[in-house]
């Protein structure tokens, strides 16, 4: 082959190597803009395991609850975290209200939050818990592997975590993420 | 050579200074050193889940600041270096370790600078053989044309 025909396909080889990075990358950025990407979500360790045992008082007027009490009711069934403190739990009340409506089982638990904060929080964004529980220290929190506020975790009909949500539930999150599984989980 | 012996003796400090971020504040830490050593080695191998390239003992989370009180009473009750890392993994899962484990998930990472070194040398021995060794030495007769040229 002609040598300056191939120093230039020489030079071809960087040129479409740095060509497909910036590819892969765009195509990074766009599914993180879309919101389909989150390079800081972990993946939940809890995701296809029962509950942890956690047995927590009740936010009055509810009773507490424990892991055996999500396990012997209504199931599927949603666990979800929340705080008055936390801005995406506002953002997400709505959601879950939908949900309730819906007839899905949700149950509360308050992270790290005061009883009359969580009360006010309560009064303030509607109440779509089935039952509300108090973790005061969020050392129930731990042992779920919740690395924020809000998570959801959905258990199907054995008692086995099928999916962790971490972050606020929207409306679209709902529609194509949280009723379809419901709906499979039966 | 004065000069020389306090440059050594800056360098030595500076080594013996020592890591200058282990960030326990001084309420949190344990009255026993060796105990509050070991807390502080667990706590620098954990990811902050919060601040995500943090480690526990670095960041100023709360999450991360009630790790370090779990890994503080668990050194205290006498559990080994590594159960505690294994129940933080068994919550979190092997991205708390700051130091990832060889496992399938990982050992390309693991194995990319044997990769490298391999590519590298096959690439060398493709090279080489397209490119034999060096032509022949110069004759006699061909030095004596060269030097002449030269000249």
């Amino acid at each position: 082959m002609d040598a300056i025909i191939r120093r230039r396909l020489l030079m071809l080889g960087p040129l479409g190597i740095a060509a497909a990075g910036s590819g892969v990358f765009w195509a990074l950025m766009l599914r993180m803009q879309q919101g389909k990407y989150d390079p800081h979500a972990l993946q939940s360790m809890l995701v296809g395991k029962p509950l942890p045992d956690f047995t927590l008082p009740g936010q009055t007027p509810s009773a507490g609850f424990s892991n055996t009490d999500v396990n012997r009711g209504k199931l599927p069934a949603l666990v979800n975290f929340f705080a008055s403190w936390c801005i995406p739990c506002v953002e997400e009340s709505s959601a879950l209200d939908e949900l309730a409506r819906q007839g899905v089982t949700i149950w509360g638990i308050a992270y790290k939050d005061k009883v009359a904060a969580t009360a006010g929080f309560l009064t303030r964004y509607g109440d779509p818990y089935h039952q509300v529980a108090r973790d005061a220290d969020g050392r129930t929190a731990i042992n779920f592997g919740l690395y924020g506020v809000p998570e959801t975790y959905v258990v199907d009909r054995t008692g086995i975590v099928r999916l962790r949500y971490a972050g606020g539930l929207s409306s679209d999150s709902v529609r194509d993420t949280i009723l379809p599984l419901l709906r499979k989980l039966g | 050579m004065i000069r020389f012996r306090l440059v050594v003796a800056v360098f030595l400090l500076a080594l013996a200074a020592g890591p200058a971020w282990a960030l326990s504040s001084p309420s949190e830490m344990l009255a026993n050193p060796v105990l509050e050593k070991r807390a502080e080695a667990i706590g620098m191998q954990l990811r902050c889940v919060v601040c995500q390239n943090e480690s526990i003992e670095q960041s100023d989370a709360t999450l991360a600041a009630q790790f370090r009180a779990i890994i503080r009473r668990r050194v205290t009750e006498g559990w080994s270096d590594k159960r505690i890392m294994d129940w933080m993994v068994q919550r979190y899962g092997t991205f708390i370790l700051l130091r990832p484990p060889f496992d399938p998930m990982t050992w390309i990472l693991w194995g990319a600078p044997a990769i490298a070194l391999a590519v590298g040398g096959v690439a060398i021995v493709l090279a080489r053989r397209r490119h034999p060794s060096l032509p022949e030495p110069l004759s006699v007769a061909e030095r004596q044309r060269l030097a002449e040229l030269l000249k």
